[in-house]
């Protein structure tokens, strides 16, 4: 269960969530699709176009290529205790086979997604059937979309029950702008909501069906909405991934020098820890992300070097805050030049 | 024999220490009962089998009872109407009433004809899951009161909790229960992410506090602190800042 916390103006999650959607999409997997804020088939019809391998790695091996030329094997003069940490990479070259790329300038051609089984859960709609379910006292959008979901897997056989069945599928799910006052819910409106356990029954009974189920899903919610911290925590404690994208835009950070190449944060907040004791943790938990005309990348932050001498004290305490929060070898410069600074 | 032991844990996944004990106990030859709200039976039969214990096998001899809190939602959610004799222990979904599942375990520790298995004890992953789905923290504090009395002092066995917590937390009900929790445990091991950050050698340190004070007016609650690093197959323990990365 992915869990996206979406950012202010809902720009870079809904990107995250259709490469989700066209990554199910060329690999063959069902779809479900359901939103209260605008209809399914508008969804698929902006996914983005797969990119043909060839054509992806020639870009980008490029751009690498380009940068490897410069810096051959300069060996470091001052700072000579870095020289035997590995290169800092900022994305991954190294093109292991996992996943797809895809090129959001064009849109998916009609039969691509076509070719697959998708289903869809357009809120509005739905309101006219009554749920056969016990609702729990949950939300009643909440509720039909449960059983919405509840029905395509057990009628698909993505649980296992028909054992008639040979070719076993994988069902992606996505779900849009929950919790948001489109779904019903006014976790969003107020501190006290009327009903503050609908959203967490929801994710609950959800994570059952998952687990039940070949299928995996994504969901994005307006967190910077939600005023009520304490269900934010509940609902991290439900989830197996939570991820939180923050964007520049309209932000203090938009100027601020650190982060020029940049165009929002990726926090991620918690990994899965399934079937194991540990969970495979990456080096760095610092990661951006920047939207190019036809890519979008996440990337490890790396601060660009110190080089100007007539920065004032003030930013450079900018900075030296803002270097606190990054754990990667570069930091260490940037602290050491506040220390300095008496 | 008749301890309440609170496993917590703040910024980081306390997890493993469920997985511990559960293994541990079944291991002492225990009965076992385990509300698993939080994960399949899958995942904790594969991190089990890891630490050298198959839960399949303890389940099928009767040694291990354990409530598969995801599957008996879907159940009690999707599922035809239940027999009024026996209701479902997951029904504070709609009635916020944790009675049923209170019995539910009681039924379950309650030694039968021809038992062979030593003191009774019941493992909770985890109890903040019960506030999210709708019970009030003075339920959820009934909830344990009655476990107490039942498994540590008439059956005379062990109670294990697991809560998640955090010093900056919102969520008020969540630390109330905690608060109110940590004051009645005989012990209580406190896993934590480090104050520093993330690092990849030292996972997190762990607090383990003997409530002495407890049982005896005068005396001071024995507080030790470790750092440990988990792995595929166990967790080393070591002192503070003597992690292997180190020396």
């Amino acid at each position: 269960l992915v869990f996206t916390e979406e950012d202010k103006y809902n720009l870079y999650s809904s990107l995250l969530f259709k490469y989700f959607l066209a990554e199910g999409i060329v690999c063959g997997h069902d779809l479900f699709v359901a939103s209260a804020k605008e209809h399914p088939d508008n969804i698929l019809k902006e996914l983005p176009s797969p990119l043909l391998d060839d054509t992806y790695r020639k870009e980008v091996g490029d751009e690498a290529a380009a940068a490897k030329s410069e810096d051959l094997q300069d060996s470091m003069k001052i700072a000579w205790r870095y020289q035997n940490l590995p290169k800092m990479e900022a994305s991954p070259t190294t093109y292991t086979k996992f996943g797809h790329y895809y090129d959001i300038s064009k849109k998916m051609s009609p039969e691509l997604y076509q070719s697959v089984k998708w289903h869809s859960f357009y809120l509005h709609e739905e309101l006219s059937l009554e749920p056969e379910m016990k609702t729990c006292n949950m939300n009643s959008g909440y509720a039909r979309l449960l059983q919405s979901i509840q029905r395509i897997i057990s009628q698909e056989g993505f649980d296992g029950s028909d054992p008639q069945k040979k070719q076993r599928n994988v069902l992606r799910i996505g779900i849009q702008s929950l919790g948001s006052v489109l779904w019903g819910d006014d976790v969003c409106c107020s501190d006290t909501p009327e009903d503050a356990h609908s959203l967490t029954k929801f994710l609950y009974i959800l994570r059952g069906l998952l687990r039940k189920s070949l299928s995996a899903c994504i969901i994005t919610v307006p967190a910077h909405l939600i005023q009520n911290k304490a269900i934010m925590e509940r609902v991290t404690n439900l989830s197996d991934m939570v991820v939180g994208l923050e964007s520049f835009i309209g932000s203090e950070r938009e100027t601020n020098p650190l982060y020029k190449d940049y165009h929002g944060l990726v926090h991620v907040h918690q990994i899965p820890r399934l079937n194991s004791l540990i969970c495979d943790v990456s080096d760095t938990k610092d990661l951006a992300f920047r939207l190019k005309r036809k890519l979008f990348t996440i990337e490890r932050l790396h601060l660009p070097p110190d080089l100007s001498d007539t920065v004032s004290r003030a930013s450079k305490q900018d900075l030296a805050g803002s270097a606190k929060l990054l754990s990667s070898g570069c930091g260490a410069m940037a602290i050491g030049k506040k220390h300095l600074d008496f | 024999q008749g301890k309440f032991t609170l496993l917590r844990d703040s910024r980081t996944d306390g997890s493993f220490l469920v997985h511990h004990f559960l293994s541990f106990y079944l291991r002492a030859g225990c009965k076992v009962c385990f509300v698993a709200l939080l994960q399949s039976f899958s995942h904790y039969n594969i991190v089990a089998q890891k630490l050298g214990v198959n839960l399949a096998a303890a389940k099928e001899r009767g040694q291990l009872v354990f409530l598969e809190g995801l599957k008996s939602c879907l159940d009690l959610v999707f599922g035809e109407e239940e027999q009024p004799g026996q209701p479902s222990p997951l029904q504070f979904l709609s009635t916020s009433d944790l009675r049923a599942l209170f019995d539910f375990v009681r039924l379950s520790l309650t030694p039968a004809d021809g038992d062979s298995c030593t003191g009774p004890v019941l493992l909770v992953d985890d109890l903040s899951v019960l506030l999210s789905l709708g019970a009030a923290p003075v339920a959820v504090l009934d909830f344990i009161h009655y476990c107490r009395m039942s498994v540590c002092c008439q059956l005379k066995g062990n109670v294990v909790v697991l809560v998640h917590s955090n010093e900056d937390s919102e969520d008020e009900e969540n630390e109330l229960v905690v608060n109110s929790l940590c004051h009645h445990s005989d012990l209580i091991l406190w896993a934590e992410g480090l104050a520093t950050g993330f690092c990849k050698d030292v996972h997190g340190q762990i607090k383990i506090i003997k409530r002495q004070s407890l049982r005896q007016a005068a005396e001071q609650d024995l507080v030790q602190i470790y750092q440990y690093k988990i792995q595929d197959r166990n967790v080393t323990f070591f002192a503070r800042g003597l992690s292997a990365a180190v020396l």
